[in-house]
């Protein structure tokens, strides 16, 4: 008897080859290099090293900025992602809705989607600058004793919002398209079944926009954790305080404009692994809830 | 037919080899002067290259201080570093420590036959980028010390014959400029300005093993009373509305100056150009003010700005091209040039006599006042630090002064915790850096 047996051809790898080079290239073998030289002390110009086991990541776990960035990162990354996701879907579902001009309200909505976060920093900068921003007049106009170059409430609340800002229009293009993506049919079955449009909206809309709400969501942790750096560096630096410091600022800061190579390798290594548990964790527990 | 090709090609080869045996030795400058200055720099290189055939300096801008250091450093790493990196004040330890990275300008100039006498360089200038013996390692470029700018049409609004040579003198006028619709003061570089400079103009050891200049393995003393006693006075001045606080950005609080909302302002000696160009007032130039409460007379300030180190791993023939080329820099007319087109200090003193010769500061005496500050008497204090990791101690401190400013914490604990941190990142710098 022959045994069934698939042909072995080498055509597939070739076809797979040129995206694990790029994986090799621009995440394996960096990662292996921050690994390997988290685990050492070196001199800048790496004349001089010593293997010094996890002595850079007890100094990074025991400093007490670190420990602050990491504290804004969650709070920070949390309200990102939430409002982010809350403003596209409510205008999402909005703009579906709308017949007359809907094209003129969509290409609005999604203007912001070209603006790379350092760009949106420096507007953000800009309208907030203690002698000619708008906003900041505006803010202490109405009341609040606005001073984000020195209360980290408001400091977190500028780079929030810039942010959320920028964020939203990508959130809103996956979120109409998903909501175009709901067959008519459904909608009118439920239009027979349930007069209550917030009901009908949580009962079959919510349920049915899960899979894109779940990509969005792992998309927005990551912009939140990694991306916004461009605004971070536009706009407060860390300041103040350290406030608004995050992970990743801090390993720019301490490596790239500190050239301390070990420590921040370390952080970096450590960033790896919570967004890595992250990610694992909303696969294993929030994607069950996800019917596709 | 196999042949002809073969003999095109090898006479190719010999062609390619041939140009850069005739042309000029390339040397590669990595510097962190962005506009005007960048420009002044490209004129520098352009004048040193048609003066003389042999060797062609390649000026390339690479961005600010830390990106340019971070440049030099990656480049160092892959074996590809230029000729010549420009280092900052605060990075002087990262480059100076790490053995064999860079020459020591001063053996680099006497062993190709320049020649080179330290106390040819004026006080303020000679010690900070020397070792311990004063051996020096990195060659001053682009040199500036902080000063205090006034408005004159603010004092003279306020009933203010002069400004404040002393803090306490700073105290009595402030609330008289308030009156006049001015915040007082603001300055645009903490650590720089109110913390190390701090400690030279009142001649205070800044930390353990000689500021640092003996040895990695030491101690920053910024937790004293003379620094807390400034600090708790800055803090009431913001709450009186005596100090502006626009941030952490040099042109924000610059910017205070310029639109008025500010009578005095801490800044570079190298701001001198931009101002004159920015404001629509009369504005002088004056000496930082100190306590007279810690001494009577007020010692030097140090530099800030930038130096250039000769990477080490170069060839013969190219380290005598550095060394021709930084010879011709620190001639009287190019330092002379440099000062007059930036507001950066003369390095040396011939230079300095030259421009005083020439009545430059007769036109413009505020341009002046910068080196008659660094010329003033030193003290045991007054050379300047050697610390390591001190970008991210400086991002330390900015960070405890905030805050002070903002209530967080008292100034007792800002202090404590500014010493903690910063000991524990030179204590990583010792381990690493031995």
């Amino acid at each position: 008897m022959k045994r069934v047996q698939f042909e072995h051809s080498t055509i597939p790898y070739l076809f797979i080859a040129p995206q694990i080079a790029i994986i090799a290239i621009f995440f394996i073998w960096p990662a292996g290099q921050a690994i390997h030289q988290s685990f050492l002390l070196e001199d800048a110009f790496g004349l001089s090293s010593q293997f010094v086991w996890f002595r850079n990541y007890v100094d990074t776990i025991g400093d007490a900025a670190w420990l602050q960035a990491a504290w804004f990162t969650t709070i920070f990354s949390a309200l990102v992602t939430f409002l982010s996701l809350g403003i596209a879907l409510l205008l999402a579902v909005k703009a579906n809705e709308v017949i007359r001009g809907a094209s003129t309200y969509k290409t609005t909505l999604m203007w912001a989607y070209a603006i790379a976060p350092p760009v949106a920093g420096l507007m953000g900068n800009l309208m907030f600058h203690p002698l000619i921003g708008d906003l900041y007049k505006f803010f202490n106009a109405i009341g609040w004793d606005f001073n984000h170059k020195l209360d980290s409430f408001d400091a977190g609340f500028v780079v929030v919002l810039i942010a959320v800002w920028k964020q939203v229009s990508v959130n809103f293009i996956f979120f109409l398209s998903g909501l175009q993506g709901i067959s008519k049919a459904v909608n009118e079955a439920a239009l027979m079944d349930c007069k209550s449009p917030t009901r009908r909206f949580w009962t079959i809309t919510f349920p049915l926009l899960a899979p894109t709400t779940f990509f969005l969501m792992v998309i927005n942790i990551t912009y939140a954790f990694f991306e916004t750096f461009g605004i971070i560096d536009t706009t407060t630096g860390g300041a103040p305080g350290g406030s608004t410091n995050t992970l990743v600022y801090k390993v720019f800061q301490d490596g790239f404009r500190g050239a301390d190579l070990g420590g921040s390798s370390a952080q970096s290594v450590v960033l790896m692994i919570i967004v890595l548990a992250l990610t694992i964790i909303q696969f294993r527990f929030i994607e069950r809830k996800v019917h596709y | 037919m196999k042949k002809i090709i073969m003999k095109t090609i090898l006479a190719a080869g010999i062609a390619a080899l041939a140009i850069p045996a005739s042309a000029k030795t390339e040397l590669q400058w990595w510097h962190a002067m962005g506009g005007r200055l960048g420009e002044v720099v490209d004129e520098i290189a352009k004048n040193y290259n048609a003066s003389q055939s042999e060797y062609e300096i390649i000026p390339t801008y690479k961005g600010g201080y830390e990106d340019t250091m971070t440049a030099g450093i990656a480049a160092f790493r892959a074996k590809q570093q230029p000729h010549v990196l420009q280092i900052f004040d605060a990075g002087a330890a990262t480059i100076i420590n790490a053995p064999g990275a860079a020459i020591p300008v001063a053996d680099l100039m006497k062993e190709h036959g320049k020649g080179f006498d330290s106390n040819d360089y004026i006080e303020g200038v000679r010690g900070f980028y020397a070792d311990s013996a004063g051996k020096m390692i990195g060659m001053p470029f682009n040199s500036s010390t902080p000063l205090l700018y006034y408005n004159k049409d603010a004092f003279a609004a306020a009933g203010i014959a002069n400004p404040p040579a002393t803090w306490e003198e700073f105290e009595a006028m402030a609330p008289k400029l308030k009156a006049a619709g001015y915040t007082a003061l603001a300055q645009s570089h903490s650590p720089w300005i109110l913390s190390e400079n701090f400690h030279s103009r009142h001649n205070i050891q800044l930390s353990t093993g000689n500021n640092g200049y003996d040895s990695t393995d030491v101690k920053i003393l910024y937790n004293n009373d003379h620094m807390k006693m400034h600090w708790g006075k800055m803090k009431e001045w913001l709450d009186a509305g005596h100090y502006g606080f626009f941030g952490r950005a040099w042109g924000d609080n610059q910017d205070a100056f310029v639109q008025k909302k500010v009578a005095m302002w801490m800044g570079s000696s190298g701001s001198f150009g931009g101002l004159k160009k920015s404001t629509d007032f009369e504005f002088g130039t004056t000496f930082l003010p100190y306590w007279k409460s810690i001494i009577d007379e007020p010692k030097s300030t140090f530099i800030g700005g930038a130096a250039l180190f000769a990477m080490s791993g170069k060839s013969d023939a190219e380290y005598k091209g550095v060394a021709d080329f930084f010879a011709y820099m620190t001639n009287n007319e190019n330092q002379v040039f440099w000062h007059k087109e930036t507001g950066y200090v003369p390095i040396t003193t011939a230079a300095y006599n030259m421009a005083k010769a020439e009545g430059y500061y007769d036109e413009s005496p505020d341009a002046e006042i910068g080196i008659l500050q660094l010329s003033q008497p030193g003290g045991e204090w007054t050379k300047g630090y050697r610390l390591g990791y001190y970008v991210q101690i400086r991002e330390v401190m900015y960070k405890k002064y905030d805050d002070i400013f903002s209530g967080k914490s008292s100034v007792e604990k800002a202090f404590s915790e500014m010493e903690t941190e910063s000991n524990a990142l030179l204590e990583r710098f010792a381990a690493t850096y031995k």
